[in-house]
């Protein structure tokens, strides 16, 4: 038996950098240094020890959407471990919301063939959330999310996923979409000879013609929605601030009955 | 007037606060019909005419409780199709926005989610959410079909609007993708007594300072003189001292209360991403130079050990 798993990642500016938006609205790529995003690394971790659990021959392709500089999103999973990597790249995909980005992504998918799908919880820019579910519903098949432990046996995959008011056991048969929690384990650092192994693995550049998208589903005027402006949030106002003389708790509560909190 | 379909997120018939706030921003863009499914749905009909619903759709079967997500979207799009509303409000739950946008995919629309704020606008409704760990505030609107928008929690006031809030049995045929993840086993989260973490009005949070997992009753009884929800930064969820149910951050809980009181919480990104947005912010820290005192409208520099015990006795001896 085989097992095909593809992990969709994403390239996102560094959140300690001062991420901002370009004129167009868009979030500005250029000026802020990109990464693998965080809770994506979390989701190649998971992939490779279902791969190391397994019996079966699996096969981990990692998949990106965006511009050229994703490649390094690539690279970095490569170098975890991933077999090889498909980078879809577009200049029409400029602006792509996340129903088109989730229209990229499935087409793709099936496009590479799968058994598997494991995604991030959410991305460390956008935060929906929400790609997985839009995944498992474009490719029809069961959605298994926000998992915080998940296996992969005899052709079922099963997971527990920790809800606000439960914590629930999920089972699905493949083919399916799973997305991992940043609770699901450590992700692993490259080591210098998964550094070295990643340079020669494959990374295949796809482009909107190869996945037969037409350009007016994507992009900036494809987009289902419409940002109409951004604006930085003002600095708050510079607060009190008292050093506990052995009174700061009074001092504290003093100001919490002041704005009636007490 | 246009019909606004609004996700009810209830317990047993319970309705869980932010759906009332949903009916508060529904009711600003048309009228308020609420779908109400699993057990104990038709006893959500009380609380929602009383907040502005007037029709409230309900629908019971095993399947909602027994698979993943997509009954409800199901019966959502069942709703949808009965209704043609103006708009689809869902509230921003983690199951809420799985819903919401696999809806917004079958019925051809764009979604927009963790709304803090909504308003009817020229070309439908427009959406403010806050992003890059909240440094930054965007409006936005859905361009495409009939808007889909998850709302977070305490973007709005609970306001009564007494309605019809006649009740209405939806017929929902399930689709054959409605039982691919069934739900083998189901713990209930233990109840702590405290406010939901991201509907509270006050929350009291713990962090590295805390320095182990005995030392959070002192966050705890704080919390509970001023009957808030307890959270943690994710060094102290990291460590073990905190349930990460309890985390309050990029990767836990986005919170927006009243007032926010960060106890030895340097205010690291990751932190201030989930809570930034918070009314009142208040600290204490040994560390004068914590980035979290950049935030704060009131700070403490001083030992978590010796001002939050003689805080939570002064509200005590306050409170009388």
């Amino acid at each position: 038996m085989s097992l095909r798993i593809v992990v969709t990642v994403k390239y996102v500016p560094d959140a300690t950098g001062d991420r901002h938006f370009a004129d167009d609205l868009t979030v500005d790529r250029d000026d802020v240094d990109g990464l693998l995003s965080e809770l994506d690394e979390y989701a190649v971790e998971q992939a490779l020890q279902i791969s190391e659990n397994s019996d079966d021959d699996v096969e981990i392709t990692v998949l990106t959407v965006g511009p050229e500089d994703a490649k390094d999103a690539l690279r970095k999973a490569l170098s975890m471990g991933a077999d090889k990597a498909i980078h879809v790249e577009d200049d029409d995909l400029h602006g792509t919301d996340v129903i088109g980005t989730s229209l990229v992504l499935a087409k793709a998918i099936e496009k590479a063939g799968f058994d598997l799908v494991v995604s991030g919880m959410a991305s460390t820019d956008g935060t929906a959330g929400v790609i997985p579910a839009l995944l498992a519903e474009r490719l029809g098949v069961p959605q298994v999310t926000l998992l915080s432990e998940v296996s992969v046996e005899d052709g079922v995959v099963k997971g527990r996923r920790d809800g606000d008011t439960a914590s629930e056991q999920l089972e699905a048969s493949l083919p399916a979409v799973v997305s991992v929690t940043d609770q699901s384990g450590e992700a692993r650092y490259p080591s210098f000879k998964g550094i070295m192994a990643a340079k020669k693995k494959p990374v295949q550049a796809w482009d909107l013609s190869d996945l037969e998208i037409d350009t007016d589903e994507v992009g900036l005027e494809g987009a289902w929605t419409a940002v109409d402006s951004a604006a930085q949030r003002p600095a708050r106002t510079a607060g009190t601030i008292v050093k506990d003389e052995g009174e700061g708790g009074k001092q504290l509560a003093e100001f919490l009955a002041g704005q009636k909190f007490i | 007037m246009a019909e606004v379909l609004v996700y009810v997120d209830h317990v047993d018939g319970a309705v869980r606060k932010p759906t009332l706030e949903l009916l508060t921003l529904a009711r600003r863009i048309g009228e308020p019909v609420a779908v109400a499914l699993g057990s104990g749905a038709e006893n959500t009909a009380a609380a929602l005419a009383e907040h502005g619903a007037v029709k409230v759709l309900t629908h019971d079967a095993a399947e909602y409780a027994d698979y993943l997500v997509v009954p409800k979207v199901d019966a959502l799009q069942a709703a949808y199709d009965a209704v043609s509303p103006a708009a689809v409000l869902v509230p921003s739950s983690a199951e809420g926005k799985e819903i919401a946008a696999r809806l917004a995919v079958r019925i051809g629309s764009g979604i927009i989610t963790d709304a803090t704020d909504l308003e009817a606008g020229d070309e439908g409704p427009v959406a403010t959410q806050s992003v890059f760990a909240a440094s930054f505030t965007t409006k936005t609107r859905v361009s495409k079909g009939t808007p889909v928008i998850t709302v977070k929690p305490n973007s709005a006031a609970v306001e009564a609007a007494p309605a019809a809030g006649a009740v209405e049995a939806l017929a929902v045929t399930f689709s054959d993708k409605a039982t691919g993840t069934k739900v083998t086993a189901r713990t209930p989260r233990e109840s702590t007594g405290r406010p939901e973490l991201t509907e509270a009005a006050i929350v009291v949070s713990g962090g590295r300072g805390v320095n182990g997992s005995e030392n959070f009753a002192i966050i705890e009884a704080l919390a509970d003189s001023l009957g808030a929800a307890v959270g943690a930064s994710r060094a102290a969820v990291d460590a073990g001292w905190y349930p990460h149910s309890n985390q309050v951050g990029q990767t836990g809980k986005s919170v927006s209360p009243q007032l926010y009181i960060a106890n030895g919480i340097s205010g690291a990104i990751q932190h201030r991403a989930g809570m930034q947005t918070s009314k009142t912010i208040v600290a204490v820290n040994k560390d004068a130079e914590a980035p979290i005192f950049d935030l704060v409208d009131y700070g403490v520099v001083g030992d978590l050990f010796d001002v939050v015990p003689q805080l939570t006795e002064e509200i005590n001896t306050r409170k009388g």
